[in-house]
């Protein structure tokens, strides 16, 4: 056996591109393979949870976990690995706040079923069968996951001890992180990995003074490339969002949608996402306000809490 | 379902978070008390330079937090000691309201009031008010949203029941919740 220290990777409620990312530091990831030991990696090596659960508690180095926890099988593995890491890394937006899964916080696991196994156009179940926890055939009992009415982030379920940002994390933040990783630097409690200002300070853009007499979508207007996206109308979200993505949307002429979630010191990034926008408004009255925001934010959590609802003060919408 | 017991002997009574200016409102709710003009205790007044300080996040931990409702109160538009600080209050509010409507926050629970250094009773009228309003709506235990049975045991990282609410929990409730 090796002595090099463990390192595991694990998705949760996820997209996979996390991973794909990772694999973006290309050739870097032979050093990785040469520090560490991987001892579990479900993307791109087989592996069963019975391997983890045969390590020693503590005995994996570093596990980088990526997708947030929306079910018992991913709480379950949460705490197992939580047990078997000396550190464990929320990777990506999905752990880290819960990302565009966590959308699923502004319903409920009620409507969701119906979408999926009812309602779709496509879907014929005239029994009406829905995933359950536990099915008896004749061969025993067959069991499921639980399926969780609000997601959660990664620090709801276990203690995190280190944060990577961004949906995806951009490769060149991934492998900052392997270094430190490799080097064995020792990463500060709680840290967030990337930058401690916003998406506008590696903005190229000019600004301006901002007024915004009309909140534009962006299939209305092709933005002028030179001038910023949020003083033509456009909802960005670089004055609110943590750096480290190099402004890679404003830089082709698309907004920033929030993916690096809120800078160092902010608590809740939807609030200080809409507080930026709001204070631009050109409107003095309720009613004026309202006229803007109603015809130009039809969908204000979708907008402000993209990435981040589950990571959010309140967390979820109420169960109607 | 939910975890807080409100029967005959421990009615429900709204927390209202007050988030107040030093200059109007404050002023407005500090005459209400020397000219003996009553109103509702479960307000819990925080006093700010200004209502224009009122960062949303504000509200949405009050609220969070186990406040059942959030009045953000300041001078009236034109008469901020900022000049123009309330009016971006107004801005910040509206797109805040419309934020909570789709979550599931109902209009009653956060209202915007304006009150002079001179309008202790207006103030008043208007605590009392919001009171009543949110009396009716009953409890919003937003900490318990997002507490379900997942058939797994309780979180080490969850928050506590105890520092989601305002106050000390109810006996009943701390003898429930038992940490592992």
């Amino acid at each position: 056996m090796s002595a090099k220290p463990k390192l595991a990777w694990y998705w949760a409620a996820s997209c996979g591109g996390c991973d794909i990312s990772t694999l973006a530091i290309d050739d870097k990831v032979l050093q990785v393979a040469e520090a560490f030991d991987i001892v579990f990696w479900p993307c791109v090596m087989d592996g069963k949870t019975s391997d983890v659960e045969a390590i020693d508690d503590g005995g994996i180095a570093v596990t980088l976990w990526n997708g947030a926890v929306r079910s018992s099988e991913h709480e379950h593995m949460a705490r197992l690995l939580r047990r078997k890491s000396r550190a464990l890394v929320a990777f990506g937006s999905c752990a880290h706040e819960g990302c565009i899964p966590g959308l699923a916080n502004d319903t409920t696991r009620d409507a969701i079923f119906a979408a999926a196994y009812l309602d779709s156009p496509s879907t014929a179940n005239p029994q009406r069968v829905l995933p359950r926890t536990e099915t008896d055939v004749p061969e025993g009992r067959l069991a499921l996951p639980a399926f969780y009415d609000t997601v959660k982030t990664l620090d709801q379920t276990v203690p995190v001890d280190a944060y990577l940002p961004g949906c995806p994390p951009e490769a060149e933040r991934i492998w900052d992180a392997l270094q430190a990783l490799i080097s064995g630097a020792a990463i500060p409690p709680g840290a967030v990995i990337g930058a401690e200002t916003t998406v506008c300070d590696e903005c190229k853009r000019t600004r301006s003074e901002k007024k915004i007499g009309a909140i534009k979508r962006t299939w209305q207007v092709i933005p002028n490339p030179e001038t910023c996206l949020l003083e033509q109308g456009l909802l960005c979200a670089g004055i609110a969002t943590r750096a480290g993505c190099g402004a890679r949307c404003p830089g082709v002429n698309s907004p920033c949608i929030g993916c690096y979630g809120p800078n160092a010191g902010v608590e809740d990034f939807g609030a200080r996402y809409l507080a930026g926008v709001a204070s631009v408004l050109d409107a003095d009255t309720p009613e004026d306000v309202d006229r803007i925001i109603k015809a130009g934010i039809p969908d204000p959590v979708g907008t402000f809490y993209r990435f981040s609802l589950p990571g959010s003060l309140l967390r979820r919408a109420a169960r109607r | 379902m939910t975890d807080h017991a409100h029967d005959h002997d421990h009615p429900f009574e709204p927390k209202i978070v007050g988030f107040l200016c030093n200059w109007c409102s404050y002023r407005a709710a500090d005459l209400a008390g020397t000219a003996r003009i009553k109103y509702k205790p479960n307000i819990r007044v925080i006093r700010l330079m200004c209502s224009g300080r009122v960062d949303p996040a504000f509200v949405l931990k009050a609220l969070a937090r186990g406040a059942d409702g959030v009045m953000v109160a300041g001078c009236h538009p034109g008469e901020c000691h900022y000049l123009v600080q309330n009016y971006k209050t107004i801005r910040r509010f509206q797109l805040l309201k419309h934020t909570l409507a789709a979550l599931g926050v109902e209009d009653a629970r956060v209202r915007l009031q304006w009150a002079s250094a001179a309008e202790g009773q207006l103030l008043a009228d208007a605590i009392n008010d919001m009171v009543e309003k949110v009396r009716a709506l009953g409890p919003l235990e937003w900490p318990h949203r997002w507490r379900e049975d997942n058939g797994l045991d309780r979180l080490d990282a969850e928050v506590t029941l105890e520092d989601a609410r305002l106050g000390p929990p109810h006996p009943e409730e701390r003898a429930r919740e038992v940490r592992p």
